[in-house]
């Protein structure tokens, strides 16, 4: 599993490609405070890679390296071979990165579609004076060619009956589900997901959970989860980055590092003598 | 080779259009005459997609080559498991076509329960609608060794499995593009085949009483009956169906299929189950069927809805409600009514019943049925003063649907009206009602014994419902299944579904289970609808935690025993069943489901099982506790079993004195 472009097969008989992203020795300092120190690992084109660890261990801080939206204090970036410099949120979004997050961050006043449509406004390109024109500009025809994009997602989502429903009147599980689709409308390359299942009753977890893995599947998108929920995390991901106190004390197959004693003792406590 | 194809038609056509006497010449002749009528419509990514009748039969003859590529044979069953989709009714004419004969399973259905079917039909293909039905048919392969080919509709989620025995079924009609030249002389000859007496459908009972049986239904039965029920309604082309109910029932089958290759009308596919209501505004069918549990679903929610409006639009609604119940029905029968009223209740359908139609989506229906089920008077009397032409039939898959039917002006909800045009109907000695039509059946596949018993050699088929002709209408009223129909200990009758029905047509009440055969005195199991009596329970202030707290709370046991004493006054009004009075109840501590087997797939209670699963409570009815402990089992969605607990109370209820007919007779 160490060959840097040689990809794996999952043991479902997925083929993983080679490194889509690699963190070089990523430290992340907030004043006197270090959120993340030291850590190294890689994510592969078209795994699902989880990053799981107790509370504060610094795994949103450690999202927020990926996706951008923190720069480094130390360390590297490197995204598709190329070392990453600060970046614009557009232009994080433009390369193929897009997320939802731990607290629903949704237009609680607009539809479900409207809300979803948002996601595609990268790839839109006409500009406000181009969509007063509407049909002369072809701004109608590109807001028809995003629409249809948008409406394949809620197919796929299953949320047709709550296209037109107003976010804030929907309940939770079905509004991570909306955030899901959000994302997923700015076709991403990486999906982040921060806590996907937080919150969610059994049955919304299963439903999630196969959201993903047909995700995965489908459109072949690479997917960074932080989850809490060991038997999630255990059964969908390929590989997992376990977290503690900013350090990274696992990494590997799942089943790896469920024997870790490193991870044991971090979840479980040891015993001071 | 377009040519060859339109030359086929042609012939077809020629053949003269009347003497079609299959669904494949149905839709050869649908073609030459509405080719660039819709046919088909489903709503996808957003968007009502049409197909007209030209381009229906081209998808349809692709995948029947399609068939024929995978080595369809004559005879053979092809199963059908999904959701009411365009693709699902094109595989079941596609297979029609093959000389095959299509399967439709209801999708809900448990693995196990299919295992059953597929294994007594011997499907060697199964179309399956999602990964879901997929999923069922490899769990239950081992048992089922006919099987040769898995065809799916949706993709999602399939791309891991193994396609060795299994393919998209766009794949497959693409399949049939490519091998049209190989196939095409073959399916024509198998087409040509097809007569009146070949069969055109296979249906499964859903099994009130044992397993389901298999209805062998010939294109006589299917195009006779269509035909006969299209006349009586006027149904024509330009007509509009909504496709909602179970591929797997008759009812769906006669409407979305018989009917309307009959007629050529346009059946509409919703988006997904969910979006049912949606899509049925969207639509506004001109013609509809429901069972009455659609019905009061949608008379609930409305009132949920009038209980939470402003005050203004509750007194409109209130008022020209109550102007609708007064001459609504006796304007929507033609019945002489003065010009005062008229105006009023003009105003009312520009105020209320107009908007609500059209919120309901039924502002364009011409003709609306309800059967399966009693429905409630209030409920049926609520839809027809609002102008909805809704009416009763009273049919079984053995007759392909239709047995009786309201005629136009002839409505009531009490009765199923008269004879459907060329079924004769007659009562038995015992009350059993039996009929004789074009409709009935071929045979129960397999089942020779089954098919002696049901049918006669003369064609009379007993129905197991009881039954009479009013003397001065005419029209038939059904009063219980007849082997539910029995004697309390005194020898008086008991007629259980009579009483459960005027229950259940309480919002409050969900489901009821009748006791008393051969017993002293009545009793009555309750299942409480959590969507009303919740609603109740919140304006009420009453809070609860779980269905379980609301069911045995006691101002809903005090709600459920003022029904239950309403009833018994109005059962003991009737001669005949005052017997069937209520004497002791309890409220069920979980809802009666078909995953449990207490429910069929249609949702028509199964006393055996319910008596035998509740045997404990059955005794505490009778032996004048006032609560008991019991633990049920419970079977999850997926499968797996759990256990609910809980300790019910049972009460008391009022019963009015009638004079004993045993104390009479002596």
């Amino acid at each position: 599993m160490k060959d840097m472009n040689e990809g794996y097969i999952t043991p479902d008989g997925r083929q993983i490609g080679g490194v889509l992203m690699e963190l070089k020795n990523i430290t992340l300092k907030f004043g006197g405070v270090t959120a993340i120190e030291n850590i190294s690992f890689d994510i592969r084109d078209g795994e699902i890679r989880a990053i799981i660890g107790p509370n504060g261990a610094g795994k949103s801080s450690m999202l927020n390296v990926i996706s951008g939206f923190y720069i480094p204090t130390e360390g590297e970036v490197w995204f598709k071979g190329y070392k990453r410099g600060p970046m614009k949120p557009y232009e994080i979004a433009r390369l193929g990165i897009a997320r939802t997050f731990q607290n629903i961050a949704l237009f609680d006043g607009m539809s479900v579609l409207d809300n979803i449509m948002t996601g595609r406004l990268t790839k839109m390109k006409k500009g406000l004076l181009a969509q007063a024109g509407w049909w002369w500009t072809g701004a109608a025809r590109e807001e028809y060619e995003n629409r249809d994009k948008v409406e394949r997602i809620i197919d796929f989502l299953e949320i047709q009956n709550i296209r037109k429903t107003p976010v804030g009147r929907l309940p939770y599980g079905l509004k991570k589900r909306v955030e899901l689709a959000r994302a997923l409308a700015a076709e991403p390359k990486i999906l982040l997901l921060d806590e996907p299942m937080a919150g969610m009753n059994v049955e919304e977890k299963e439903d999630m959970c196969r959201f993903i893995l047909d995700l995965n599947d489908e459109f072949g998108t690479t997917i960074v989860l932080i989850e809490h929920d060991m038997g999630v995390v255990m059964d969908i991901s390929d590989r997992v980055v376990v977290m503690d106190y900013g350090k990274k004390i696992g990494d590997g197959a799942p089943d790896e590092v469920r024997n870790n004693q490193a991870v044991i003792d971090a979840y479980l406590g040891v015993a001071h003598d | 080779m377009t040519g060859a194809r339109e030359d086929n038609l042609a012939e077809a056509v020629t053949k003269g259009h009347e003497s079609a006497q299959s669904i494949p010449a149905l839709l050869a002749r649908n073609v030459a005459r509405f080719g660039g009528y819709p046919a088909y419509r489903e709503k996808e990514f957003g968007i009502w997609q049409s197909w007209t009748w030209s381009e229906t039969s081209e998808e349809i003859r692709a995948m029947a080559l399609g068939f024929l590529s995978l080595g369809v044979e004559r005879g053979d069953h092809i199963a059908i498991i999904g959701r009411n989709r365009p693709a699902h009714y094109w595989a079941i004419v596609a297979a029609q076509m093959c000389g095959a004969i299509p399967v439709s399973l209801y999708q809900d259905a448990a693995a196990d329960e299919m295992a059953y079917v597929m294994e007594h039909c011997g499907a060697r293909f199964v179309i399956a609608g999602d990964q879901e039905q997929v999923d069922k048919i490899l769990e239950i392969e081992d048992r089922i060794q006919d099987i040769t080919h898995i065809l799916y509709t949706d993709k999602r989620g399939m791309r891991k499995y193994d396609h060795a025995r299994m393919n998209a079924l766009a794949d497959l009609k693409a399949e049939g593009r490519a091998g049209h030249q190989r196939y095409e002389l073959e399916l024509d000859r198998r087409i040509a085949e097809l007569d009146y007496d070949s069969t055109c459908v296979m249906l499964y009972t859903s099994g009130t009483t044992g397993k389901p049986k298999g209805v062998v239904l010939s294109n006589r039965n299917i195009i006779a009956t269509a035909k006969a029920s299209s006349d009586f309604d006027h149904l024509g082309h330009n007509d509009e169906v909504l496709a909602y109910l179970p591929l797997a029932w008759v009812g769906d089958f006669i409407f979305s299929i018989g009917q309307a290759y009959w007629t050529g009308f346009t059946v509409n596919c919703p988006e997904s189950p969910e979006t049912m209501m949606t899509d049925l505004r969207e639509i506004g069918p001109t013609y509809f069927f429901a069972p009455p549990r659609v019905f009061e679903n949608q008379l609930t929610t409305v009132m949920i809805r009038m209980e939470d409006a402003g005050r203004l639009k509750k007194w409109l609604f209130d008022h020209y409600m109550e102007v609708a119940r007064k001459v609504g029905p006796d304007i929507l029968d033609g019945k002489p009514v003065s010009f005062g009223k008229r105006l009023s209740y003009a105003l009312g359908n520009l105020f209320v019943y107009g908007p609500l139609k059209n919120t309901l989506g039924y502002s364009r229906i011409r003709v609306g049925y309800t059967a399966g089920e009693a429905i409630g008077p209030e409920i049926f009397s609520f839809y027809r003063s609002l102008g909805i032409n809704l009416k009763q039939l009273y049919g079984q898959t053995e007759a392909s649907v239709f047995i009786t039917q309201q005629p136009d002006g002839e409505v009531r909800a009490d009765t199923v009206g008269v004879p459907s045009p060329g079924v004769e109907v007659r009562i038995a000695d015992n009350g059993e009602v039996y009929y004789r039509s074009p409709g009935t059946f071929v045979e129960y596949y397999k089942n020779a014994e089954s098919t002696a018993s049901t049918k006669d050699p003369e064609g009379w088929v007993a129905t197991g419902d009881a039954g009479f002709f009013e003397p001065d209408t005419g029209h038939l009223r059904i009063i219980d299944r007849a082997k539910d129909v029995g004697k309390l200990a005194d020898g008086r009758m008991f007629a259980p579904k009579y009483v459960e029905n005027k229950l259940k047509f309480y919002p409050a009440i969900l489901e009821s289970v009748v006791f008393g055969a051969g017993r002293d005195r009545c009793t009555a199991f309750i299942n409480i609808d959590l969507a009303a009596v919740g609603n109740w329970a919140e304006r009420n202030n009453i809070s609860y935690a779980s269905y379980q707290e609301l069911a045995g709370h006691p101002r809903v046991y005090e709600m459920i025993r003022e029904h239950i004493e309403e009833v018994n006054e109005s059962v003991a009004q009737d001669p005949m069943l005052s017997g069937c009075q209520i004497h002791r109840f309890l409220i069920l501590h979980k809802e009666l489901d078909a995953d449990d087997g207490e429910l069929t797939r249609t949702r028509k209670v199964r006393r055996n099982i319910i008596a035998e699963k509740f045997a404990d409570l059955i005794g505490a009815l009778y032996d004048g506790s006032s609560e008991i402990y019991t633990e049920t089992e419970v079977t999850y969605e997926d499968g797996r079993k759990g256990a609910i607990k809980a300790t019910l109370r049972i009460e008391d209820a009022k019963v009015v004195p009638v004079k004993p007919m045993a104390e009479a007779a002596e």
